[in-house]
């Protein structure tokens, strides 16, 4: 029996399952706390300890999933290429704000972890915390962090953003509604954007923007940024 | 067959080009760009990727719950630095949300104004 629990097969109905559970979770509940994916990982976790499947052996199995998100990151040029125009008219505003955000983002989170004492590996798997997993993942690998650990962090990200961007947005008077929308597909990529999706379309729009300039510009720049930090501090 | 042909085609262009290059840009962005680019050229038509673009797109958390379940190889590294992590991820989500939509309403304000004046490098 141990062995058919290590079947690739079972691995990958498993993670279906229990992404499948998670859904209906969430559509049941309606709470943005009990994120699918979160939820998801809890059922597989459980499930693997109780059947002693070892993590390791579950990775190798997943791997076939996992290859997919290379392939969604390049199919989000269809929604990239349908925002064209929008993206043309405010071509400034949009490619400034983000370029603030996006700075803001990767040079305020690795300058707090540094002076909390993380250690520099842990630093640079969160330095892209606010772009969307795929990309972050990559972004993460690619300047030396711990992928998973990113993806943790980011759908952590994504979920407080979602549940506390427009309040925080209204304590600090970012009153345009355009503001508003990009600000949150900037900070919360993916999560914030489907909450945005639910307020307006004009919300989800603007949030896409912001979750796909934004996408590539940490992916560009982040290497850059690091490089620049670690002339003031060590990384 | 030809919508995965088209995406995987993208990727691995993508790939050739971090590879030739030394690029630190991820080939998967690089192959969303020529996607971008081609529709925009016309040499690819929409209709033809719809398909494979939504089912990919609206299915991505999906295919992040491996990764996620992953940071459990990573779990004592974590534990070590749980409140850093949590203090810098949120307080920064805080700042971007701040700054982003600081400067976006700041030129909504000043689109009536002359726009010379502005200067886009910040």
């Amino acid at each position: 029996m141990e062995l058919f629990f290590q079947n690739k097969i079972f691995i990958i109905t498993l993670t279906f399952v229990a992404f499948f559970v998670a859904q209906i979770i969430q559509k049941k509940t309606k709470l943005i706390l009990l994120n699918p994916i979160l939820i998801a990982i809890l059922i597989i976790v459980t499930c693997l300890s109780l059947l002693e499947i070892d993590f390791e052996v579950y990775h190798e199995g997943s791997k076939l999933i996992e290859f997919f998100l290379k392939p969604a990151i390049v199919a989000l040029g269809v929604p990239l290429y349908q925002q064209l125009g929008k993206i043309k008219k405010q071509a400034i505003p949009i490619l400034v704000s983000q370029l603030v955000g996006c700075v803001a983002g990767v040079v305020s989170v690795v300058l707090i972890a540094k002076w909390m004492g993380a250690p520099t590996k842990i630093i640079l798997s969160i330095a892209p915390k606010s772009v969307t997993t795929p990309i972050a993942m990559e972004v993460s690998k690619a300047i030396g962090g711990i992928a998973p650990l990113t993806a943790s962090v980011v759908i952590m990200v994504g979920i407080f953003g979602s549940i506390f961007g427009y309040g925080i947005m209204k304590f600090t008077r970012v009153k345009s509604t355009l503001a508003q929308g990009i600000s949150m597909g900037t900070a919360a990529h993916v999560v914030g954007t489907s909450k945005s999706m639910e307020i307006s379309e004009n919300y989800g729009v603007m949030s896409s923007i912001g979750l796909i300039v934004n996408g590539i510009l940490t992916a560009l720049l982040t290497p850059y940024i690091l490089q620049i930090l670690s002339l003031w501090i060590e990384l | 067959m030809k919508q995965v042909v088209i995406i995987l085609g993208c990727l691995l262009f993508g790939e050739l080009v971090v590879y030739l290059t030394d690029f630190k840009l991820p080939s998967s962005i690089i192959g969303m760009l020529l996607l971008t680019l081609l529709l925009q050229l016309g040499w690819v038509k929409i209709v033809t990727v719809k398909g494979i673009s939504n089912f990919l797109t609206q299915n991505m958390t999906f295919f992040f719950v491996p990764p996620g379940v992953a940071i459990m190889l990573y779990l004592e590294v974590i534990q070590a630095s749980f409140w850093p992590i949590i203090v810098a991820s949120i307080a920064s989500t805080i700042l971007v949300f701040i700054f982003t939509g600081w400067t976006h309403q700041l030129f909504i304000d000043n689109k009536k104004k002359t726009q010379k004046e502005i200067d886009p490098k910040v």
